[in-house]
């Protein structure tokens, strides 16, 4: 927990709902990696699953704001078993984001998703994790075996049509990227993913990574200082919120911390909130990390 | 009484293109001709550009190249975050830079970020990107019916015509509310044709007519230009063969599906 009661953290409105989020499985995830952010794994409850009737009201709310991209997160979303309906209905109103780990994608699921994105006017993007472009790299993480599962399942996507967007934890220096990106792209050509695209995140100071990395770092937090002449369209709390079991939260990354849920649902969103957490420091840094490369608004000074 | 205007999207230094459709355009009894900026960036010799566009009367507003040029930043304000679209940026920021002269860079920094029209009762923004962000991407699909009236309607607009991500579409939101991505005349939209497009748009009393307009030129003879100076092979495959081969990562899933890498 990282909550800190000064007064100098800055504060920041939600200007308009971009983004929707749905936490659609809880916390419950059949891996357990060591540097999740919100510590979801099996049988952790702290969060429970949403309702197929549950999402599609928050939607009909999110359509009548004006709501541009939809993401559905979890645990892992695909233990839901109505996930491709949801998407499906997700799909109808808006672009739609899941984010998986990829290992229960099977030949069925990728069918139903090519079938599902193939007939929606809007993109249907399907990010997948992936923390090493070997086994021993990535398995350390995430797992035993898993690093085969899912290059088997970008396979099976690509093989519809679909081109997942890896998603990849920077756990290198910059000198490197190069290098490691080559890796990827190359271990994912292999295996029968040919046009691969690769998104690289930022490691988030959060959940069960925040144990793992604690011995020698900081905390940095916020201030108004900081923000000066800062772009805060950039946060992710100025244009996103997320629908948990347990109500509406700023966001994604701070669904553990209490004092960032608004509310019961959509209805509830908060119009600003006080930026005291670590993970508000990692979105300033990093920007617009947790939205798909393609619906970035960055860098610019807004039009008056 | 109609109205009849050309709508031209980033030129990206591919002066041939623009010479060919300001001759397009010529014989279309046009009322006023519009760029919406990114004048630079891709092609061969940036000041080849400007002189076209002032002799044709083109009215200007800037795009993110152009504000980035004029204000002298290190890039062009993209966001990439691939590295190695990057990388390419970086070589095509460099060398535009370096072959544009003062005297447009200091026009750019003139131009209007965006200009509002009224016609026959619609009211038309202009701008490059959004009305409300110069460099955001607006992609047919990634953006929802609510969520381009929703800038339409904070715009105070009924038609908006944008540019800034190289693919043109058109969409009708309700009877009045219109978004139009007025393509690219820099390089060709990612679907293996070596044309390029620019827009007319049409207003007649409530009737508005929406025509993209495909521009065939000498892409052959640019594409020699750009060996000449030395630009990236990869820029010139995609103005030869109709791919684009860099700057992927901007594009949503159903737009990098269409596209062969």
């Amino acid at each position: 927990m990282t909550i800190h009661s000064s007064s100098n953290h800055p504060r920041v409105k939600l200007k308009h709902l971009d983004h929707l989020w749905f936490q659609v499985t809880g916390t419950l995830c059949n891996l357990a990696c060591t540097h999740c952010f919100n510590s979801s794994g099996p049988g952790v409850r702290t969060f429970d699953f949403l309702s197929r009737e549950t999402i599609a009201l928050e939607l009909q709310q999110a359509v009548r704001l004006g709501v541009r991209e939809v993401f559905f997160t979890g645990g892992e979303p695909f233990l839901h078993k109505e996930l491709i309906e949801i998407l499906a209905l997700s799909l109808q109103q808006a672009p739609t984001t899941v984010l998986t780990n990829g290992t229960l994608i099977n030949d069925r699921l990728a069918q139903q998703l090519a079938e599902i994105e193939k007939t929606s006017r809007y993109s249907l993007e399907i990010r997948i994790s992936l923390d090493g472009y070997t086994a021993e790299m990535n398995d350390r993480l995430r797992g035993p075996g898993v690093f085969d599962k899912v290059l088997e399942a970008t396979a099976r996507l690509a093989r519809r049509g679909l081109l997942p967007l890896v998603t990849v934890v920077r756990t290198w220096p910059e000198s490197e990227e190069l290098r490691i990106i080559a890796g990827f792209m190359n271990a994912l050509q292999q295996s029968g993913y040919n046009r691969p695209r690769i998104k690289i995140l930022p490691s988030l100071p959060l959940g069960r990574e925040l144990t793992r990395i604690e011995n020698g770092h900081h905390e940095i937090l916020l201030t108004e200082e900081m923000l000066r002449g800062f772009d805060r369209d950039l946060l992710m709390c100025s244009n996103s919120r997320i629908v948990t079991s347990h109500g509406i939260w700023v966001c994604p990354l701070l669904v553990e911390e209490p004092d960032a849920r608004l509310g019961t649902s959509t209805k509830d969103m908060q119009p600003d909130y006080e930026l005291r957490h670590r993970a508000c420091h990692t979105c300033y840094q990093y920007g617009t990390f947790c939205q798909n490369v393609s619906a970035s608004v960055e860098g610019m000074p807004n039009i008056e | 009484m109609r109205t009849r205007l050309a709508l031209l999207g980033g030129t990206y230094s591919n002066w041939r293109a623009l010479q060919a459709t300001l001759s397009d355009i010529q014989a279309r009894s046009v009322d006023s001709i519009y760029c919406l900026g990114d004048f630079g960036a891709f092609g061969p010799y940036p000041d080849r550009i400007f002189p076209l566009l002032q002799e044709a009367g083109v009215q200007c507003i800037q795009g993110n190249y152009d504000n980035s040029l004029a204000g002298g930043l290190e890039d062009c304000q993209c966001g990439y975050t691939d590295p190695r679209d990057n990388h390419f940026a970086k070589i095509s920021y460099r060398y535009t830079n370096e072959n544009t002269s003062p005297q447009y860079k200091s026009w750019m920094g003139t131009l209007p970020h965006q200009l509002c029209l009224e016609i026959d009762g619609h009211r038309l923004l202009l701008c490059h990107g959004s009305p409300r962000k110069m460099n955001e991407f607006v992609w047919n699909t990634t953006s929802p019916d609510q969520f381009l009236g929703h800038l339409l309607e904070e715009a105070a607009a009924d038609i908006v015509c944008a540019t800034h991500t190289g693919i043109k579409w058109h969409r009708q939101i309700t009877s009045r509310q219109h978004w139009i991505n007025v393509g690219v005349l820099g390089r060709p939209e990612n679907d293996g044709a070596t044309n390029v497009w620019y827009t007319l748009l049409q207003i007649s009393g409530a009737e508005v007519t929406v025509e993209f307009v495909p521009v065939i030129y000498d892409h052959r003879a640019l594409a020699e230009d750009m060996r000449k100076e030395r630009l990236p092979q990869e820029f010139i495959e995609t103005i030869l063969t109709g791919w684009w081969t860099t700057c992927l990562e901007i594009l949503p899933h159903k737009e990098r599906a269409n596209g062969k890498f």
